[in-house]
């Protein structure tokens, strides 16, 4: 499995480069994964790239991709956790949720303020996030709310590959 | 040919000698020239001209020898044969033969020489060939031998033959060297043979194309097609100008319907009418006449006014219409204008079946919008402010409107398409069945679901749909939030939506505030389409919820409008194991009521539902998800199992192996519902058996010592219906299951458990053996001491067991002394039917103990079981009557006792005029009993026995037959009762029962005959009716009892006799 995603590593950056650059992940992500937010595709890049220089290596692309596809409970709640923590304190912020949840609602009443909806919507998720009460979201906290109601994980944005999808 | 001709060709009815006359019509006419075509270009030139019939065609012709001059005939005796002779038997080829004056046989051997007769016989061609046909029923056979006989089903015959021929060339090829000339001739024949074989089916293809052609341009009307018209329009009539497009439609005359169906007086079917029609058209003043007649519909001139009842069946005018429709059409504008409004309205009708489904449920949503508005009212007011929620509501009553069913989707019009579309497939094929099968699919909606319904269809169906004017006044919190969560669920992408989900989740979906709420902010349409999506999280979320709210009978029936059921079993095709949990698990709260269960298993459910319990390892670790699928899966069928046709769904699909193969399973969660489906199927016969020969009998006596008490409670009930046969009584035992069984009586709380116990003790206890193992384990006092205080569910099997139970001598003892009898004649005084029924049986069985019948008769249980005889129920009348007999028999004083009821022999006298056999028999045996005492039997014969019993006499019952004749004996003892008897004509039937194969009416009947034989008159009578004959068989029978009747009473036959002579010769 490694050999065949190093395969598609190397298929992907061309003959002469050791690295991927965003706009080509952006690509399969949208592709293959089905990921189509713009601002997600964005983290979850981030989350990929561990030495954060803008590009992919093998070995972030693999390491990426095996949590990405056959993750364990636990390494996908870090992952989420990385990819919607946008400032990376470590902590989920009410701002963060709101950046996040933003394009969510789709669907806004005329006459009523736009940011309203999302900021209910926000309080609504911290409530489930928010375990400890403290105003914002720790790892700890998003972990427990997982365990608790497993839908949650992608609870702030589709940043996972969905079931349908097969391993390439 | 041969099938065109049996087929298509129109025989007449009736047989005269040896078949029916080709009758004078069209279609026939047309098949007779074709066939005569066939015969003159094949009989011409071809070999196959030449070839010899296997048997002669023969047939009465009206040429006479006359018409046979000429070279290539010669004169023998009477007959003219043709020179040329066959060439195997020497006979001639044709043969005109002389069977009287004028009258002449002709015989012809092959076509050239049919072809021959025709053109000699000139124009009366078609009459030879209607007598070949006429005499000839299978021409084919005659020609071709018995092989080629027309055959009903897939002919191959043909086929074998050419296989024949094959093989017999190549034989030829092998031996050619030793081949023999006339070896290779035969061959040579076989062929030809088979190519006018052949020549005959092309032919026999093109009749058959023909006739049908002709057939469904003219289709004649038949009764039944009628009735469905006339039942169509009457529904579409009625006063209402606009809506009804007649007034009213009936049928003119007397209302008595042949067994043909017609209505037509049998004179008059004679003419071929069906029935008589009078219709109202809005536009005419005057009903139109109709006749219905098998050529079709035509105006009659109405009633004759000399003859006021009967109808001038002369015809105005000449013109005769395919349907009533369009004959109405032609003569009121009205009609026409308005029957092509109400076409409109139906071509909407199989594009929306859904809309079927709800219209039974049309009254009853109707009134649930009403209230449903006038709360959106209150709520709207209250909130004006609130327009978000305003708009809410109007989304949610747009949608709500949708589902509002359209009345006029009953009214059938457009259906007379359909109907001649089909007539025209039918009557390709089967025009007999073509009645029949139109009137089925004619009310489809109605004949498709007779609500047939097993009785487990529980009232809960009945159970009211609103609960919810209380609710009105103050709104919980909690609406409000659930409002605001739905926004989300219907305004934000997945995200939103997940979290909105989760959120829901959150509340205490099983109260009832909340479970409404999320269904009266329009939750549930939202959470419903979730499932058509293709986002497995916001499924599975969905789900998750409408699981927890549908336990929600209310919040039931509008996921059920609202199609979720639909997509639910869609959803349990899915790959992904938690979605069909959850869409299982809901299925199984929803499938509550019959409407769901009926639409699961339209939509192809119960299948997959099937295929859900189909899981490999049943207990490995790792295998864990499949048995939770699996036993969802059987968790839903439970649920649906409670609809017979379910049920036999649910066999047809294959479940019985695989609720065998999980009933091994060790997870208690698991065989609650395996044994719940189990024990709701077992009250079909095919499942009983199924379930003993896939040996789960065995399991579910295991279980039965498993320490969940639902559990028990399932496999104790389980085996309560399976107990119903011997074999698994036996089974039962075997397993050691009464032991367990017994133990379980000690569970006095858990009523439930305790009725499924007693229940399964009933009807093991039907074996005597497994009797024998009650008593070993003193399950008798264990029962009696739940005879007080106990709910009816738990008495009436209590009782029941204990009725089994003391058909045992021993037991009726054993009874008495744990003190039962006492609670069991104090239960007398109940109300409940299948209680007293059970009651009686015991009281009965007891009384049967001297002993025991002291204690009755101390609590005056006599009494009360007379009293009964005045219950409404058959089935308690006949076991309180069987419950006397044994109380008259023991009781002392019993005369005494009986005469002190006041009105009670009348009663019982009366009873004889019941419908019900086993009533008749038991009171028969009760008065049997009564008549024992003479004072008694005095009384009754006032009240009038002796003709009632005569009365009886016809029945063909052996059991009541044995009875009666029982009481008849008895009956005799009293004044001129012999007599009366005699006068009543009860005697000769009485000889009849001789004839019965039953034993103990014998000894009955032979008592009841010795008795009668005392009268001289009676004597006579049995003696017409040949009694001496079987009574003589049965003075040598073993029965001791029976010789000696049988002996008395041809004793008393020769008696007379002898009297009479001497008579004679004095």
């Amino acid at each position: 499995e490694i050999a065949s995603l190093l395969n598609m590593f190397k298929h992907l950056c061309g003959p002469d480069k050791k690295k991927l650059d965003r706009p080509t992940f952006r690509d399969v992500l949208i592709t293959r994964f089905k990921i189509t937010d713009d601002f997600l595709m964005d983290r979850v890049f981030k989350a990929f790239d561990t030495d954060n220089d803008s590009y992919l290596k093998a070995e972030e692309w693999v390491r990426g991709l095996s949590i990405f596809l056959k993750g364990e409970v636990e390494d996908l709640i870090k992952y989420c956790f990385i990819v919607y923590d946008l400032n990376g304190d470590g902590y989920i912020s009410r701002e963060e949720m709101f950046h996040m949840l933003k394009p969510c609602v789709v669907k806004q009443s005329s006459e009523e303020d736009p940011d309203e909806g999302v900021k209910e919507l926000v309080e609504i998720a911290l409530k489930k996030f928010d375990l400890d009460h403290d105003g914002r979201c720790s790892v700890a906290d998003f972990r427990g709310a997982v365990h608790t109601e497993s839908l949650l994980l992608e609870g702030l944005g589709h940043c996972l590959p969905s079931d349908t999808v097969s391993i390439p | 040919m041969g099938q065109a001709l049996q087929r298509a060709a129109q025989w007449t009815s009736a047989k005269d000698g040896a078949g029916g006359k080709l009758e004078f019509t069209s279609i026939n006419e047309d098949l007779l020239n074709a066939i005569l075509k066939f015969v003159e270009t094949t009989g011409k030139s071809t070999e196959e001209a030449s070839l010899t019939f296997k048997t002669p065609l023969k047939w009465q012709t009206s040429l006479n020898p006359q018409h046979f001059q000429g070279s290539g005939f010669s004169d023998s005796g009477d007959d003219v044969i043709s020179d040329n002779k066959s060439s195997k038997d020497d006979t001639p080829l044709l043969k005109l033969h002389k069977l009287a004056k004028d009258k002449y046989e002709v015989n012809i051997s092959t076509l050239g020489y049919a072809e021959q007769v025709l053109r000699i016989a000139g124009d009366k061609k078609m009459v030879e060939l209607r007598g070949c046909l006429e005499a000839n029923r299978d021409p084919v056979v005659n020609m071709l031998g018995e092989r080629f006989a027309t055959v009903e089903t897939d002919d191959n015959s043909i086929f074998r033959y050419i296989e024949e021929i094959t093989k017999e060339i190549e034989q030829n090829a092998k031996q050619e060297q030793t081949a023999e000339g006339s070896k290779s001739a035969e061959v040579e024949e076989k062929k030809i043979v088979l190519r006018l074989r052949l020549k005959l089916l092309r032919l026999d293809e093109q009749l058959m194309n023909m006739s049908i052609q002709k057939m469904s341009s003219e289709v004649r009307l038949s009764p039944a097609s009628v009735d469905g018209e006339v039942t169509i329009l009457k529904q579409l009539s009625g006063s209402d100008e606009t809506k009804c497009v007649l007034e009213y439609i009936d049928y003119y005359g007397e209302t008595f319907v042949s067994k043909n169906g017609c209505r037509a007086q049998p004179w008059r079917q004679l003419h071929g009418d069906i029935c008589y029609i009078y219709v109202k058209t809005h536009d005419k003043d005057t009903p139109l006449y109709i006749t219905a007649n098998t050529s079709g519909y035509y105006l009659n001139n109405g009633p004759d006014p000399e003859k006021p009842t009967q109808l001038d069946y002369t015809r105005p005018d000449s013109t005769t219409y395919r349907d009533l429709v369009s004959l109405l059409k032609d003569n009121s504008s009205k009609f026409a204008e308005l029957i092509d409004q109400q076409e409109f309205t139906l071509k909407v009708e199989q594009n929306d079946k859904k809309k079927i489904e709800m219209s039974e449920q049309t009254e009853q949503n109707e009134d649930y919008q009403k209230k449903k508005n006038s709360y959106e009212q209150n709520t709207r007011n209250e909130n004006d402010q609130d327009s978000d929620k305003d708009k809410n509501q109007k989304n949610r009553t747009q949608s709500k409107k949708k589902l509002e069913p359209s009345l006029k989707w009953k009214v059938l019009g457009v259906d007379d398409n359909k109907i001649q579309e089909e007539d025209k497939s039918i009557t390709k094929t089967e025009k007999k069945k073509r009645p029949v099968q139109k009137y089925k699919s004619k009310t489809p909606i109605d004949k498709e679901e007779p609500f047939s319904e097993s009785e487990t269809e529980s009232e809960e169906e009945e159970e009211a749909v609103e609960r919810r004017a209380e609710a009105n006044a103050d709104l919980p919190s909690e609406y409000w939030q659930i409002q605001k969560l739905v926004k989300y669920l219907k305004g934000g992408n997945q995200t939103a939506t997940i979290i909105a989900l989760c959120s829901l989740r959150d509340f205490n979906l099983s109260l009832e505030t909340c479970q409404l709420a999320i269904r009266d902010v329009g939750g549930l349409e939202v959470l419903i389409n979730l499932l058509d999506t293709e986002e497995v999280k916001c499924k599975i979320g969905a789900l998750k919820i409408l699981k927890e709210i549908s336990k929600n009978t209310q919040i039931r029936r509008a996921i059920a409008d609202l199609g979720g059921l639909q997509t639910m079993v869609k959803i349990l095709r899915d790959t992904n194991k938690d979605l069909k949990c959850l869409a299982a698990e809901t299925i199984a709260n929803v499938a509550k009521f019959r409407r769901a269960r009926r639409t699961v298993r339209q939509h192809g459910g119960i299948k997959r539902l099937v295929s859900l319990l189909d899981c490999a390892g049943l207990n490995k670790p790792d295998m864990e998800k499949d048995v939770e699928v699996a036993r969802c899966g059987a968790l839903a069928l439970w649920s649906c199992s409670k609809s017979k046709k379910n049920k036999e769904a649910m066999r047809k699909a294959g479940s019985i192996p695989l609720l065998a193969k999980l009933l091994k399973s060790t997870h208690e969660d698991m065989l609650i519902p395996v044994v719940g489906t189990l024990q709701e199927c077992a009250s079909e016969p095919s499942y009983r058996l199924a379930i003993r020969t896939e040996g789960m009998i065995e399991d579910l006596v295991q279980n039965l010592k498993s320490s969940n008490q639902e559990l028990q409670m399932h496999c104790a009930s389980a085996i309560f219906k399976c107990a119903e046969e011997k074999e698994t009584r036996d089974l039962v035992r075997q397993y050691g299951g009464l032991d367990p069984l017994v133990t379980l009586l000690t569970n006095i709380e858990n009523k439930e458990l305790l009725a499924a116990a007693t229940g399964a003790i009933w009807k093991c206890a039907i074996s005597p053996e497994n009797v024998q193992r009650f008593e070993e384990l003193k399950a008798i006092d264990q029962l009696v001491t739940l005879l007080n205080n106990q709910p009816e569910e738990v008495l009436v099997n209590v009782v029941g067991a204990l009725g089994e139970l003391a058909k045992a001598p021993p037991n009726r003892m054993q009874i008495r002394k744990a003190g039962g009898i006492s609670p069991l004649v104090n239960l007398l005084t109940g109300t409940n039917q299948a209680l007293l029924v059970n009651v009686t049986r015991a009281v009965g069985k007891c009384a049967e103990e001297p002993d025991n019948m002291i204690i009755i008769d101390k609590l005056d249980g006599v009494r009360l079981l007379w009293s009964l005889l005045k219950n409404q129920n058959p089935e308690v009348q006949a076991s309180a009557a069987w419950a006397i007999c044994p109380c008259i028999e023991n009781a002392k004083d019993a005369g005494e006792m009986v005469r002190s009821f006041v009105g009670g022999l009348e009663l019982i006298v009366s009873l004889l005029k019941s419908e019900d056999k086993e009533v008749l028999a038991s009171v028969c045996a009760a008065i049997a009993n009564i008549a024992k005492d003479e004072e008694n039997l005095a009384v009754i014969t006032d009240h009038g026995v002796v003709p009632m019993l005569a009365k009886l006499t016809n029945t063909t019952d052996d059991k009541l037959r044995r009875h009666l004749a029982e009481a008849i004996s008895r009956c005799c003892n009293w004044g001129n009762n012999r007599t009366a008897f005699g006068r009543e004509d009860a005697v000769a039937p009485l000889v009849k029962y001789l004839k019965s194969s039953d034993e103990n009416v014998h000894r009955s009947t032979a008592r009841a005959l010795f008795q009668l034989s005392k009268n001289p008159e009676n004597c006579i009578t049995m003696h017409e009716a040949g009694v001496v004959q079987p009574l003589m068989k049965m003075v040598g029978s073993q029965d001791e009892d029976l010789q000696e009747a049988a002996a008395g009473c041809i004793g008393n036959i020769r008696r007379l006799a002898l009297a009479n002579e001497r008579a004679k010769y004095a």
